[in-house]
């Protein structure tokens, strides 16, 4: 939900007369921050620390300190096969929920007083139902004796089930499903920004209604829909309950490596080291990603 | 507003489909008499509630699971409250470091979150128990707890205040009946947030539950892995059913717009 965080970075308070050093505003944030820094950076850094650690069958976890597992993960094709593979879904899942999503939110946008909150409480609603619950319904619907498959062999359409199940196809669909309500959220909040005016203005200078998105809705919008899809992509890539349930044991990603090398093979070093890299590249695309949108839609953000 | 066209509406219903078809197959699935995953054709049973008398686990994760949630959000407002009314009224050198620090959870993968807590709790010799479990779930909420206060504690007018102390109110007199009152919407939407985000959560919990802290997340995908059959529908089913009533509770009380996209303008 990290969507909605950006929209309410709050300004610093311009009424407060500068005063001499008051130390209430420390005191104040101190148990936040000894609470969450401690139980935040300090084991953020310890895992960055055992990351650099080595792993022997016989000896456990070793104090030396190498790059060994990161060189291992550069050099092995296993390891590539499965970064590949987090970012091909993490990349389907994103463009489809901007197809499916951005439209959406534009619809919602334009309906009418009861059906909008209706619709809009159907779309977001998801987000607070338990993604195991939600997984559990695609791996229902997807199995290939599951209600998609049965229906259409049942109609005649297919002669045989398609395999959905331990597919990326299967994951991208349950994860696009899971992450879908955020960018929703990101376009949503685009669009309570656009001035009607303009769009009546086209109107009324003769533009079709197709003209009328296309030039008008939006590049006003494609800040929300860039940003929606920032947050859709890192949350897929790190995604964890989906994928696990829906690709099983064969189908591995990124998320689900980390977690059978450390509760399987016990290689906790590499298991480290394969978090650290999910958390860099999560922030490299956050941050980098965020200023590049910033910086190409300056005019619409000011 | 204008009207959508027939095309619009009809990719509107599409839309609608995907996304509560897989949340309505479970709890369909649910009310089969067979033993296995079908559709009730050959009309409802309830077989598969009573199977989770059967299974007292599930419940006693259940009840792992609601503690969890409502220790974990009680300290995150906790916490909370004094440090957004600090940043959300105060200028003070580190207030934006402080602010990005308090958000950062959000930017972590909650996978990373269980890895590096998992590490930190076995290496600091405090071992994994019901506390780690609340003290990990406390970061994660902690964000949405603070966002939520934060957007009251801005908007709150410095004069009244002032005028409670200037009748004569002690410092704790103006936070409990000035201060706490005006910002109870966002402690309470705060705090209910927290609370979903708490109950939700799986992918950290897994690394640091034990077998008699397993939270009710962590109990179903561990189930899952294992085996899908119409006893995770029906348990899930109660749990989706339980989470639209607060759903729909919420809506009318803060609307959902406000709680999860932030304060709009509609």
């Amino acid at each position: 939900m990290s969507a909605a965080t950006t929209d309410t970075a709050i300004a610093a308070p311009k009424s407060a007369p500068r005063e001499r050093f008051s130390a209430t505003p420390y005191l104040l944030n101190l148990p936040a921050l000894l609470v969450i820094g401690t139980l935040l950076l300090v084991p953020l850094i310890m895992t960055l620390i055992l990351s650099l650690h080595s792993f022997g069958m016989y000896t456990g976890v070793t104090d030396d300190i190498s790059f060994k597992n990161y060189a291992e993960i550069i050099q092995d094709s296993y390891f590539h096969e499965i970064f590949l593979r987090t970012f091909r879904i993490s990349l389907l899942t994103t463009l489809l929920c901007a197809l499916i999503g951005a439209p959406e939110a534009y619809i919602l946008h334009r309906m009418r007083a009861p059906w909008r909150s209706i619709f809009l409480l159907v779309m977001l609603g998801p987000l607070l139902i338990s993604v195991v619950a939600r997984t559990l319904g695609w791996a229902m619907l997807l199995g290939s004796t599951g209600v998609i498959n049965q229906t259409l062999t049942g109609l005649g359409i297919l002669s045989a089930p398609v395999q959905f199940m331990y597919t990326e196809t299967g994951v991208i669909i349950a994860l696009a499903h899971v992450l879908m309500p955020f960018m929703v959220i990101s376009v949503w909040a685009a669009l309570q920004r656009l001035d009607p005016q303009v769009e009546n203005a086209a109107i009324s200078l003769g533009a079709s209604p197709f003209t009328v998105v296309r030039r008008v809705i939006l590049p006003q919008i494609m800040p929300g829909i860039l940003s929606g899809s920032i947050i859709v992509f890192a949350l897929a890539a790190s995604a964890f309950a989906t994928p696990a349930i829906i690709g099983g044991r064969r189908l591995k990603v990124a998320a689900t490596l980390a977690y059978d090398e450390f509760l399987s093979t016990l290689n906790w070093p590499l298991g480290a080291a394969i978090a650290v890299l999910l958390l860099v590249g999560n922030i490299i695309i956050i941050v980098g990603c965020n200023r590049l949108v910033e910086r190409r839609y300056a005019q619409v953000f000011q | 507003m204008n009207r959508n066209g027939p095309l619009a509406l009809a990719f509107h219903a599409l839309v609608v489909l995907f996304v509560t078809a897989p949340i309505l197959v479970v709890c369909v699935v649910a009310f089969t008499s067979r033993g296995y995953l079908s559709l009730p054709t050959d009309g409802l049973s309830l077989r598969w509630f009573y199977a989770i008398g059967d299974r007292p686990e599930f419940l006693a994760s259940f009840r792992t699971s609601l503690w969890l949630a409502a220790l974990s959000s009680t300290i995150a407002v906790v916490l909370a409250v004094p440090a957004a009314l600090a940043i959300g009224r105060l200028k003070f050198a580190g207030r934006g470091l402080l602010l990005s620090l308090f958000q950062s959870p959000l930017m972590i993968p909650h996978l990373v979150l269980g890895i590096a807590l998992l590490r930190f709790f076995t290496e600091a010799g405090l071992g994994i128990s019901g506390w780690t479990l609340v003290a990990g779930h406390l970061v994660v909420v902690f964000p949405f707890a603070l966002r939520l206060i934060l957007t009251t504690s801005v908007g709150l007018d410095q004069q009244i205040e002032n005028a409670a102390v200037s009748l004569g109110a002690s410092r704790w007199t103006k936070f409990r009946r000035i201060t706490l009152p005006l910002i109870l919407p966002g402690v309470v939407s705060g705090w209910i947030l927290s609370f979903i985000q708490s109950f939700d959560e799986v992918t950290m919990s897994v690394f640091i539950s034990t077998p008699h802290t397993t939270t009710l997340p962590v109990r179903l995908f561990l189930y899952i892995q294992d085996n899908i059959d119409p006893l995770v529908a029906s348990v899930s089913a109660i749990l989706i059913v339980l989470t639209v009533i607060v759903m729909v509770v919420l809506d009318r009380l803060f609307g959902m717009e406000r709680l999860l996209v932030g304060p709009g303008r509609s």
